[in-house]
């Protein structure tokens, strides 16, 4: 099939699967306009963003824009709000139903002013010709909307455009700044019991022994709930749940699990595996003219999601309903998971999504979810709120995967690379809800009939997982990249923030910069010298010009990094450079960005996330691993598992290169890998010294040293 | 067990009917309805339900009731003059100065706590206030600018 019709059969973004414009939009007698996606606010500010494609297409202020929170019973299924795809699926989608709509409101206009529609003047909803009126809001009632979306309307050009690309304030601050409810962990229902529940204090381990007696008999507290090994508590006052609490993780006696491996990378690399071959490139005559070969291995730890807010949900029985409010990236596939761990028909679950803590990926919010419903049908039909506490997040949220990676090369005679290859060993960073027989929910597997814990996934490339970004930009005449998926899982993985990508980009951009040294060329020639694509060549030379890379004065202990990557090899281009000062640890002092993402929707948007992006894997790469021992995770608070402090943060300064005629990409990822390989190669370059295992701790330092 | 334990929450005289030792952080959030300051840690270590008791910031999460008889708490709602914000929150607003905002109250006290003392902060001196304060999502150098801003020193 050629790429024409291709696109003629495929419908932009999610319209492919909601091609109903009902479900889409609705406008109101009052002058305001709702809007339904499937994406979720996550703190990202996607909900801006949407609003504001909404009110370009529509020709209206963005203030007339309701974004309404995503709901299984209201909203279109746009699967999971994750991948940085949000703009692509749901701003795709909006555009054209809100063009089509604009189309049949003016229609509907014309035809109620007996004019003909070029005759009409519009603004802001309000329709006009020759002294006679009426709006938007007196035309789209009835079922005006009720018809597939036409793709065909022509849609505004961005030449045009007056909101998108504006930095809107996010409609979500006000709220939240001031402190008035807002998040999931507010709402207050009448009648509200509060939960907690409680977990073997390592893995798997069956419940052996509990005696609840003493905890049902504290006062508050309306019941004890146990279902095989799943433990929990309702009570009538917060404070009260999470004593008994407490008192039922001490009387609780648990079977012991399989010990975990205590060298993971070295695990991961012999342990059984799926290998897969995922590209490769061959020309003898390029790799007969190596004249010297390099290899080099790097390893990631298991991270923690951490977000500062531990995962939450509200549930509660109707009848034989149930309804869940819940904080996941996808409601849809979390109510089908919900369903089957409670032998629910699904048409009998209904999940509303309500804004809660940062999320970062798959961390503990559809597992609580289930734990909240589960206790909700111990509650007499009284609803039940439910926040995890600290450790049960760092202990029970899956971890970004560990991973191990070897990198080889051989270079000609000028230090060109003639032959690359590309080895990584990790779990699958996919285990969300919705895709496997059996639910991906914790309580489900702890239940009296549990339900088989299914290993996680790998999706397909070209977006990849653990794989993804591993398949380098560079152009090299000879390359081999493999896959190796380990299926057994010591710790619970899933995805985390761009995936595979934070440390295949870590690895590809540190073994490059290894390359360039030993090539006697600079680390951003070098780069430049390997790539052709012109957008990738644009960040880098932007971000280059902006540090005054080639005005760099040396000092005892500061280096200077650069890192770059297309997210996905599909997504964003983004270029980094790091500036450290090395004494006993490692300080970043500034990270300069260039990033693409095509059309820019909202420049502070694409900044905030950006710089948050950059920020975030600053602090895994200088100072986060979850700690685990033979039973374990043991790091379960905030002394065990620290992040980066104020007064450590760099200073950040983005740079967007606006490309208004190119489709905009998400920006949310965009930086995790570069500004991790970016800090690595300014170490290195302080140091003289090479560290390959994250993170850039002041022990692992002084062992690359004392290795030297 | 129960008790009847007198404090006053942003100006006002307030006696709740509870143990002594339940954590402020429930009697202000489930009694008083103020969800604007947060549950993080349960230990102190994050700062995401501090407020401000008797003007220092304190994490709510392990202030036992009976600590704070007698005492003048500050929640982010009662930051600012009746019916308006505080002019921290007009310049974080201004600033842009959050992603998810869960842990912006517990900033938001730390940031008053220092005005107080000190009108005119260095940016340095501004990190150092809300080192104990930690945000995920990355915003801390938006936050920092917000809070020079309020301050008259920037932007």
């Amino acid at each position: 099939m050629n790429a024409v019709t291709d696109a003629k059969l495929k419908r932009p973004g999610s319209l492919e699967k909601n091609p109903r414009l009902s479900q889409w939009l609705r406008v109101h007698r009052d002058g305001t306009v709702s809007v339904y996606t499937g994406k979720v606010e996550i703190g990202q500010g996607i909900l801006t963003a949407l609003a504001q494609i909404a009110a370009e297409e529509l020709g209206l202020a963005p203030e007339r824009i309701r974004m309404v929170a995503a709901d299984t019973a209201l909203s279109p299924d746009e699967g999971v709000t994750s991948g940085s795809l949000s703009i692509q699926d749901s701003g795709a989608a909006l555009r054209r139903a809100c063009a089509h709509a604009r189309a049949l409101l003016l229609e509907r206009a014309a035809a109620g002013l007996n004019a003909s529609i070029a005759d009409l003047r519009v603004a802001d909803g309000v329709v006009q010709v020759a002294g006679r009126k009426t709006s938007f809001w007196e035309c789209g009632g009835d079922a005006l909307f009720d018809c597939e979306v036409d793709d065909t309307v022509t849609a505004g050009l961005p030449r045009d455009y007056r909101v998108v690309g504006q930095p809107v304030p996010r409609i979500d601050l006000p709220d939240k700044i001031a402190g008035r409810p807002r998040y999931l962990q507010d709402m207050a229902l009448p009648g509200m019991l509060f939960g907690r529940v409680v977990r073997p204090p390592y893995g798997f381990a069956r419940l052996a022994a509990l005696d609840d007696s003493p905890v049902k008999a504290m006062p508050g507290v309306a019941a004890v709930v146990r279902e095989g090994s799943f433990v929990g508590v309702l009570a009538e006052r917060e404070e009260t749940a999470i004593a008994a609490q407490g008192a039922l993780r001490k009387a609780a006696e648990w079977e012991a699990g399989a010990p975990l491996p205590q060298d993971i990378h070295a695990w991961l690399k012999s342990h059984a595996s799926d290998h897969k071959v995922i590209s490769e490139k061959t020309d003898p005559a390029a790799k007969s003219r190596s004249t010297s070969t390099f290899e080099a291995s790097y390893a990631k730890p298991y991270l923690s999601h951490a977000s500062i807010g531990p995962s939450s949900a509200v549930a509660q029985f109707q009848g034989d309903k149930l309804v869940v409010w819940s904080q996941s990236q996808g409601i849809f596939n979390l109510r089908r998971d919900i369903a089957l761990a409670l032998g629910m028909r699904e048409k009998d679950v209904v999940v509303r999504h309500a804004e809660g803590a940062g999320c970062y990926g798959h961390n503990g919010a559809d597992d609580v979810a289930l734990d909240a419903a589960l206790l909700a049908r111990r509650s007499g039909g009284r609803p039940v709120q439910l926040q995890w506490m600290r450790d049960d997040e760092f202990a029970w949220a899956p971890c970004g995967p560990a991973m191990a990676l070897t990198l080889r090369a051989g270079l000609d005679s000028q230090g060109n690379i003639m032959d690359w290859q590309h080895e990584l060993w990790s779990n699958g960073h996919s285990g969300r809800p919705g895709r496997s027989d059996t639910p991906a929910l914790v309580a489900a597997w702890h239940l009296a009939r549990p339900f088989e814990r299914s290993a996680s996934i790998n999706m397909p490339l070209p977006a990849g997982a653990a794989d993804r970004n591993a398949i380098p930009l560079y152009d090299f005449p000879n390359q081999r990249i493999v896959n190796h998926y380990v299926r057994e899982m010591p710790v619970r993985t899933s995805a985390l923030r761009s995936l595979g990508a934070y440390a295949n980009v870590f690895a590809i951009e540190s073994f490059m910069d290894e390359l360039a040294l030993a090539a006697r060329v600079d680390p951003v020639a070098y780069r430049l010298r390997h790539l052709k694509d012109p957008r990738a060549r644009a960040v880098i030379e932007a971000v280059a010009r902006r540090a005054k890379w080639e005005e760099w004065k040396e000092a005892e202990g500061r280096g200077h990094g650069i890192g770059f990557a297309k997210y996905k090899n599909l997504g964003a281009y983004c270029a980094v450079v790091a500036e450290v000062e090395v004494e006993d640890e490692v300080r970043v002092k500034r990270l300069l960005i260039a990033v693409d993402v095509g059309l820019v929707v909202n420049p502070n948007g694409v900044a905030n996330q950006i710089e948050g992006g950059a920020i975030q894997s600053t602090s895994w790469t200088l100072k986060e691993q979850v700690r685990l021992d033979e039973r374990g995770i043991t790091s379960l608070g905030w002394e065990d598992y620290p992040i980066l402090k104020f007064s450590e943060v760099p200073a950040v300064e983005v740079e967007l290169i606006d490309r208004p005629e190119l489709p905009s990409v998400g920006a949310g990822e965009g930086a995790q890998g570069p500004t991790a390989a970016a800090i690595a190669n300014a170490v290195a370059h302080a140091l003289g010294v090479r560290v390959r295992e994250l993170p850039l701790t002041s022990e692992r330092i002084i062992a690359a040293i004392e290795r030297q | 067990m129960g008790g009847r334990i007198t404090f006053t929450v942003n100006g006002a005289l307030t006696e709740i009917e509870a143990s002594g030792d339940t954590p402020l952080l429930y009697a202000l959030r489930n009694d008083l309805g103020l969800k604007g300051t947060r549950f993080g840690c349960g230990s102190g270590q994050c700062g995401a339900c501090f407020v401000l008791i008797d003007g220092h910031a304190a994490p709510a999460c392990d202030t036992p009731l009976w600590s704070v008889s007698g005492k003048k708490i500050t929640t982010v709602e009662g930051l600012g003059p009746k019916g308006d914000l505080h002019p921290l929150q007009h310049a974080f607003l201004a600033e842009q100065a959050a992603q998810c905002a869960y842990c912006t109250s517990g900033i938001l006290i730390s940031a008053a706590a220092l005005l107080e003392k000190t009108p005119k902060p260095t940016e340095s001196q501004v990190r150092a206030a809300l080192d104990r304060n930690l945000c995920r999502c990355g915003s801390h150098n938006r936050m920092v600018r917000a809070v020079m801003r309020a301050a008259g020193q920037g932007a």
